[in-house]
């Protein structure tokens, strides 16, 4: 069974691009499109698991909403009208609760909407729900959820990745037609990859984090999951824009992605990292990355392997400085003004102390206690520092390879999925997977995964295209064309 | 690196968490683990590397210094786990 084919219009993908044109040519009404959807919701997240809370009633009533918009001759341009859409528990929703797959929010209503959430509703988007995700996006598995596992659709005795998990799953299963995610090392790439989606980490500061909750601010960024490098192009031409309410937001010439959707390499310089094709690597990726760098060759573009230094100290330094980070924000859940509250307490301290230990899964301790570690006295200047240098010199190798290439290219993960509970018992393994996601976060660089073939378990393997800073459209022209002259 | 029980204790105070003696257990074996593989960032030297706290150059956003949000007071204690006449209940913190 072919499970990134539509559940709605049986044998061809479904795209929000195409749902959107035949809404708005009338062919079919907003209210019966979101009502199949929510019954392929009802039908396959019983074997999946994709979501944590599904908008029933309220999705049905916003259709009817933006039905009755488009009637009036509303979002003529968005290309996003009527089409459902989910959405990663970390991205605040007015009213309606924002988990963060955590017990601590679990009861967590936003009293405002993130600026994604209202630019996705000034486009007719209609929300489904919230996904399921690893707790406070910590975790590259969505095993680390207080509300259970999510299952990948390839295969249901494998991890769908993470930790945007839940918005990779449900769009493969065609339990969404469009999705957003977070990405702070990988969170949105990585299970694309696992799920055989495609996910766009965009630049950093291209999108408002505002209402995003924060994991490790300086590295993260919300950004589209989706069948075609169309539809993400699209809803990130939506959810992009400059907002003052993010003070590292930063207003860039154009946001115009969907201009880029352009079937053309001739002359483009594509470079492939030698150290992403090393050890570590499984050989059935290999052979896909290198088959599809032969593909974008074919069409025109130049492709050569060059040294990209330190490939291997990414991933401590992204770890020191996304747990240094993650340790400072994540001290505003004190049992007071939100959240949980420890039942039983009789002093100050202790209401801290019970609320944390009780509302906080061993992932998301872990890396609070190893950031307390890096940014404490005596060891502050040993990894903290020591990492925010080895930072600046990945940023400079990028810099360099940006003078020669237009695009990196290479593998998103060095596997397929793993097994359901292969790499929780080892946190420092799971890390290790992340070695050609993180770099990207600390460079501050945009990203895609998608799709290029599958291992012979049928598991798809992901191809990533790293750009250069704000070179957000370079990156999806060069996907695209591949997608366009990829025959396998 | 090795990793104390002291430590543990340390950082656990610094995190505001208490842990049970398992944890404690598991916390030391895997802090010691992640630690020394950190330590490989050593394996370079970036005595002559500014530290990077941003890739892109940043500087401080201003504004006009006007409330545009309103106080929301409502709103926002709704979330609160306990709240009493406008305000979050804690306990008391002064001797």
């Amino acid at each position: 069974m072919v499970m990134t084919e539509s559940k709605l219009q049986e044998g061809t993908p479904m795209t929000a691009l195409a749902l959107s044109a035949k809404i708005k040519a009338g062919k079919v009404k907003v209210e019966d499109v979101v009502r199949q959807q929510l019954e392929v919701i009802k039908k396959e997240d019983a074997t999946y698991h994709c979501y944590i809370t599904v908008w029933e009633e309220e999705a049905l009533k916003r259709a009817r909403e933006v039905q009755a918009e488009i009637d009036a001759g509303q979002y003529a341009d968005s290309p996003l009208a009527g089409v459902p859409i989910a959405i990663k528990d970390n991205i605040c929703t007015k009213g309606q609760r924002t988990t963060c797959a955590s017990k601590m929010l679990e009861n967590f209503r936003p009293p405002y909407n993130a600026e994604v959430i209202d630019r996705l509703e000034a486009a007719g988007a209609v929300i489904l729900g919230k996904v399921n995700m690893d707790e406070f996006a910590m975790g590259s598995t969505t095993e680390t959820s207080y509300f259970g596992i999510t299952k990948n659709p390839h295969g249901v005795e494998y991890v769908p990745g993470g930790s945007s998990g839940g918005a990779a799953a449900a769009v493969a299963a065609g339990e969404a037609v469009v999705a957003l995610g977070s990405d702070t090392g990988g969170s949105i790439r990585q299970p694309s990859s696992f799920c055989g989606v495609t996910g766009i980490k965009p630049t950093y500061g291209t999108v408002s984090r505002y209402g995003l909750i924060a994991y490790a601010s300086s590295l993260d960024q919300i950004g589209p999951i989706g069948n075609t490098v169309a539809d993400c192009a699209s809803v990130l031409e939506v959810i992009a824009g400059h907002d003052a309410k993010d003070s590292t937001s930063v207003p860039t010439e154009s946001y115009s992605y969907t201009s880029a959707l352009v079937n053309d390499v001739k002359g483009k310089k594509i470079g492939i990292p030698k150290g992403y094709l090393g050890k570590g690597l499984e050989e059935e990726v290999k052979t896909a990355i290198l088959r599809a760098a032969k593909v974008l060759e074919e069409q025109g573009a130049i492709v050569e392997e060059f040294d990209l230094d330190i490939v291997d100290l990414a991933i401590p330094a992204y770890y020191v400085l996304a747990s240094a980070e993650a340790s400072s924000n994540l001290s505003r859940y004190d049992g007071v003004k939100y959240g949980y509250r420890t039942p039983d307490f009789e002093s100050l301290q202790e209401l801290y102390k019970k609320t944390r230990s009780e509302g906080f899964g061993q992932e998301v301790k872990r890396r609070m206690m190893i950031g307390a570690f890096v940014l404490s006295s005596g060891y502050y200047d040993a990894y903290y520092n020591k990492a925010l240098r080895v930072k600046a010199l990945i940023k400079e190798g990028f810099d360099r390879a940006f003078e020669k290439y237009d695009v990196i290219l290479g593998p998103t993960a060095p596997t397929t999925a793993l097994k359901i509970g292969e790499n929780l018992a080892d946190p420092l393994k799971m890390y290790l997977g992340d070695i050609y996601t993180v770099s990207v976060n600390l460079a501050g660089l945009p990203a895609i995964s998608l799709p290029c073939g599958k291992d012979s378990k049928g598991l798809p393997i992901g191809l990533q295209l790293i750009g250069k800073p704000f070179g957000d459209k370079d990156i999806i022209q060069v996907a695209y064309t591949f997608e366009q002259n990829d025959t396998v | 690196m090795k990793i104390t029980d002291e430590t543990i204790t340390y950082v656990a105070a610094l995190a505001k968490l208490d842990l049970s003696e398992e944890e404690k257990d598991r916390a030391k074996t895997d802090l010691e683990n992640i630690i020394s593989y950190m330590d490989t960032m050593n394996e370079i030297d970036t005595s002559n590397v500014e530290p990077m706290s941003h890739a892109f150059p940043m500087k401080n956003v201003f504004r006009e210094d006007v409330v545009t949000n309103g106080a929301d007071r409502e709103n926002l204690l709704c979330n609160a786990p306990v709240q009493k006449e406008g305000c979050f209940i804690v306990p008391k913190t002064v001797e």
